[in-house]
C-alpha cells in the first residue's frame, strides 16, 4: 500500500465519527454556511471600501501612506513617464530590470538606460545589480493597498523581489475594490491555465524580528513605488 | 530528565527572570495595540471568525477529498506531490530529492514542519549546507537554538545580543541599530539565495480548487527562496488545505491581523507549479511533501479535531498569561503556547506531554483571540480528563473520595470545620516544607485567612 493510500485511509477512518460544527460550544450554533453563502459574506465582514473610484483611490493612497509605499496617481501616461524619469535621475539609476509590456516598453524607451530583460532567460547576478525593477501588474487592491502581480503580468518571479526598488506601472482601470474581487479577477483572467506564481505585494519588504521594531528592506525591495494614471 | 520535569525547571527559572519578562511584555504589548487597531477596521470581526471557522471545518471534515483534489491539480501543472506518514519518511523524501540533484547549498524560508521533523539536522548530517533566510530564524540558527515563538522566532533577544552574535559568527562591527543588523543579514543572505541549488519553504495554505500553495511573509525571503533555486520543495502538514481560492480573501487578512497586527502581511504569494512554458524564471521542479506525523491521530478525536483548523497565526501565544511568563523555550515543543499545549500531546504522546495542559489558568484568552475559533482552553481541560482517565493517580482519587465523604455528611463537615482554624495557627511551622501537603502552592503564596466565624455561627449569634 502506498503512503498516499495509508494516509487517506487513516483520514477516512478518523472521519467516520463526525465533529461538532464550529461555534457549537453548547451555545446553539447553526449549520456551517454553504460555499455560495461564504463567498457572499466575505466582502461583508472585511474592512469597508467606498463605492466610487475616488473613494477607492483615496483608500489606496491612505493605505499606501501607512505601508510606506510611494503612490502617485497621475493625470496621463506622459505624466507617469515623466515622474518615472525624475525618480531615475534623483536616485541616480544606472541599470534597471524590466519586462515586455505596453507600459514597461514605453518606460524603458523613456529612460534610455541599460536593461536586464526578464521576459526571457536572464542572469540572476545581472538582475541583482540593477538599481530598480520596473514591472506592470494585474491589479491594485484598494482595501489593503496591495499590488497583485503574477509571473505572466510582472516579468517572472524575481523582478519584483530582487532589485532594491520595485516600481509598478498601472492604469486607473486596474484599481479594484477588495480582495474578493481581486481573486475573482485572477480566476476570470487566467483559469484554468494559471501562471505558476502570484503575489499580493503590500508595501516594501519589512521585518520586525529584532525587538519588534519595523525595518524596511529585509530581503526584498527597500522601496515600493506605484505610478498609476 | 523527562519532559515534565524539564518544563517545571525551565518555567520556574524563566518566570523569575525580570529582564525576560520586560522584553516580552514590551513586544507583546505593541502587538496587542496593533492587532486591535486592525481588527477594528473589519466590518464584523466576529462574523469573519465564524465564517473562517466554518470554512476550516469543511476543509478538515472532508480532508481526504480536498487533499486528492489539491494533488491532482498541482500535478496537472507539473508539480510533484509526495506523501509522508511520519517524520522519517518526510526526511527521506527530501534527502533523496536533494541527493538526486547533486545539490550543495540549500536555502530555507520558514518551515515549522521542518522544525517538527528536525530537517536541518538531517540535511547537515548528510553533508549539505542549510541556511535559514527568515531574519529571526537565521538569528536562532546562528545561536543553535530552537525558535522562541513560531511567528516571532527571535523575540527573546535584544539588539545587543544580536549584534554580539553577528560580531562573533559573521565578524561584523558592533551596532545597536536594528536597521543595520537587518542590513547585515540582508547582505549575507543575498549571496546564499543566488548560490543555493534548492529552496525549501513551508506553506500557510494549500488551495484544493487550484492546486496552489500559499505562503505568507513580510521579508521577501520566501519569495527569493521560491524564485531563484532550480528546485523548490514545500513541506507542509496535511491540515493546511482550504477548499477554494476565494477563501484566501478572508484568510489572508485574518492571518495578518491576528498574527502580527497587520491588515495583510507584505507578501502573500501563491505557487501553482514549477516554471511554466513561456515563463522566464522560477524553479524547474516543484515538490510538495504532505506530512501526516500523527495529525490523523488528532483528526480521530472529534472533540479536539478543530485544533487542526489552526492557521498558526500565534495569536493565542501572544495573549497567553502562561506564555508571557514562561516564554517559548520552556515548552520544549515545536509549537509553543496554548495551541502547542493542545496538539503536542496528540503528536508526541499524551502521558509525556500532559503537563502542558495543566500549565494553564483556563482563562480563555486564547480561545477568544483565535481567528478560527478553536476551543483551546476547553481542549486543555479535556486533555487533563483524558490523561487522568488513562492513568489515574491513586492519591488524587483517594483525596477526592475522602472529600466526597466529608462533603456529603453534615455531621462530619461540621465536626472537622473548626479544625481549619486550628490548623491555620500551626501551619506557619511547616509552611512550604516537605511536611506541608500544600507546599507547591504555599512556597510562593500566602494561604487565605480562614474567617473567625462560620456563616452559621454568625447567624445564630447575630443581634
Amino acid at each position: 500500500m502506498s503512503e498516499r493510500e495509508a494516509i487517506l485511509g487513516r483520514i477516512r477512518e478518523a472521519l467516520t465519527v463526525p465533529a461538532p460544527v464550529p461555534g457549537a460550544h453548547g451555545d446553539g450554533a447553526s449549520d456551517p454556511v454553504s460555499e455560495a453563502e461564504a463567498a457572499i459574506h466575505i466582502s461583508d465582514w472585511l474592512p469597508p471600501v467606498g463605492e466610487s473610484f475616488e473613494d477607492q483611490a483615496r483608500l489606496f493612497a491612505a493605505n499606501s501612506t501607512d505601508l510606506k509605499t510611494d503612490f502617485h496617481l497621475l493625470d496621463n501616461r506622459e505624466a507617469m513617464l515623466a515622474k518615472l524619469q525624475s525618480i531615475a535621475l534623483e536616485d541616480g539609476w544606472k541599470k534597471v530590470g524590466s519586462h515586455h509590456g505596453a507600459l514597461t516598453d514605453a518606460a524603458i524607451a523613456q529612460l534610455g538606460l541599460p536593461v536586464c530583460d526578464t521576459s526571457v532567460a536572464y542572469d540572476v547576478n545581472h538582475l541583482e545589480s540593477c538599481d530598480a525593477g520596473i514591472s506592470e501588474c494585474d491589479a491594485l487592491v484598494a482595501q489593503t493597498g496591495s499590488v497583485l502581480v503574477s509571473s505572466r503580468s510582472a516579468g517572472g518571479r524575481a523582478l519584483s523581489a530582487l532589485p532594491p526598488h520595485h516600481v509598478v506601472l498601472a492604469t486607473r482601470s486596474q484599481l479594484l475594490s477588495d480582495l474578493p474581487s481581486a481573486i475573482a479577477l485572477l480566476k476570470s483572467k487566467y483559469a484554468p491555465g494559471f501562471p505558476s506564481f502570484f503575489s499580493f505585494i503590500t508595501g516594501p519588504s519589512r521585518t520586525g524580528d529584532i525587538e519588534r521594531i519595523l525595518v524596511l528592506g529585509a530581503h526584498g525591495p527597500k522601496k515600493l513605488t506605484i505610478l498609476c494614471y | 530528565m523527562n519532559a515534565a520535569a524539564e518544563f517545571k525547571k525551565d518555567a520556574t527559572r524563566i518566570t523569575r527572570d525580570l529582564r525576560h519578562r520586560a522584553l516580552i511584555q514590551t513586544a507583546l504589548g505593541k502587538y496587542v495595540v496593533a492587532r486591535d487597531a486592525k481588527k477594528s477596521k473589519f466590518q464584523n470581526w466576529q462574523e469573519a471568525r465564524q465564517t473562517a471557522a466554518e470554512i476550516k471545518w469543511d476543509a478538515i471534515n472532508h480532508l481526504d477529498k480536498h487533499l486528492i483534489q489539491f494533488a491532482e491539480k498541482l500535478e496537472a501543472h507539473g508539480g510533484k506531490v509526495h506523501w509522508a506518514s511520519n517524520a522519517e519518511q518526510a526526511r527521506e523524501i527530501i534527502l533523496k530529492i536533494v541527493a538526486d540533484k547533486k545539490a550543495r547549498a540549500i536555502i530555507k524560508s520558514k518551515v515549522m514542519t521542518g522544525e517538527e521533523i528536525h530537517l536541518n539536522d538531517a540535511l547537515e548530517k548528510a553533508g549539505f549546507e542549510v541556511v535559514e533566510s527568515d531574519l529571526g530564524e537565521y538569528i536562532v540558527q546562528l545561536r543553535h537554538e530552537a525558535p522562541y515563538h513560531f511567528v516571532f522566532p527571535a523575540m527573546h533577544l535584544t539588539r545587543g545580543e544580536i549584534s554580539d552574535l553577528f560580531q562573533k559568527e559573521l565578524g561584523t562591527a558592533p551596532t545597536d541599530s536594528p536597521e543595520e543588523l537587518t542590513m547585515i543579514a540582508r547582505r549575507v543572505l543575498r549571496g546564499k539565495y543566488i548560490a543555493a541549488d534548492i529552496g525549501i519553504s513551508g506553506a500557510n495554505f494549500a488551495i484544493a480548487e487550484t492546486g496552489m500553495v500559499s505562503i505568507t511573509e513580510n521579508e521577501g525571503n520566501a519569495r527569493l527562496t521560491c524564485a531563484l533555486p532550480k528546485v523548490h520543495i514545500t513541506l507542509m502538514g496535511i491540515e493546511k488545505v482550504l477548499p477554494r481560492l476565494d477563501d484566501l480573501a478572508l484568510f489572508l487578512p485574518m492571518l495578518g491581523t491576528a498574527g502580527a497586527g497587520q491588515a495583510i502581511t507584505c507578501y502573500n504569494s501563491l505557487y501553482g507549479g514549477p516554471r511554466q512554458p513561456g515563463e522566464s524564471d522560477g524553479p524547474e521542479e516543484f515538490h510538495v511533501v504532505l506530512l501526516d506525523n500523527k495529525r490523523t491521530h488528532l483528526l480521530a478525536d472529534p472533540e479536539q479535531r478543530d485544533a487542526l483548523h489552526c492557521i498558526r497565526c500565534g495569536a493565542c501565544l501572544n495573549v497567553c498569561p502562561i506564555y508571557k511568563n514562561i516564554g517559548g523555550h520552556a515548552y520544549g515543543t515545536t509549537y509553543q503556547g496554548p495551541i502547542g499545549s493542545v496538539i503536542t500531546p496528540h503528536l508526541r504522546g499524551l502521558q509525556d506531554w500532559k503537563h502542558l495542559s495543566f500549565a494553564s489558568s483556563l482563562c480563555g484568552a486564547c480561545t477568544s483571540a483565535c481567528p478560527v475559533k478553536i476551543d483551546l482552553h476547553h481542549h486543555l481541560l479535556q486533555s487533563r480528563r483524558n490523561a487522568r482517565g488513562q492513568k489515574p493517580l491513586w492519591w488524587e482519587k483517594t483525596a477526592f473520595k475522602m472529600f466526597a465523604v466529608v462533603a456529603n455528611s453534615a455531621f462530619i463537615w461540621n465536626t472537622i470545620k473548626p479544625l481549619a482554624r486550628l490548623g491555620q495557627i500551626f501551619h506557619p511551622l511547616i509552611k512550604a516544607t516537605l511536611l506541608d501537603p500544600a507546599r507547591v502552592w504555599t512556597a510562593t503564596r500566602e494561604l487565605p485567612k480562614v474567617a473567625p466565624q462560620t456563616f452559621k455561627e454568625y447567624w445564630r449569634t447575630r443581634k
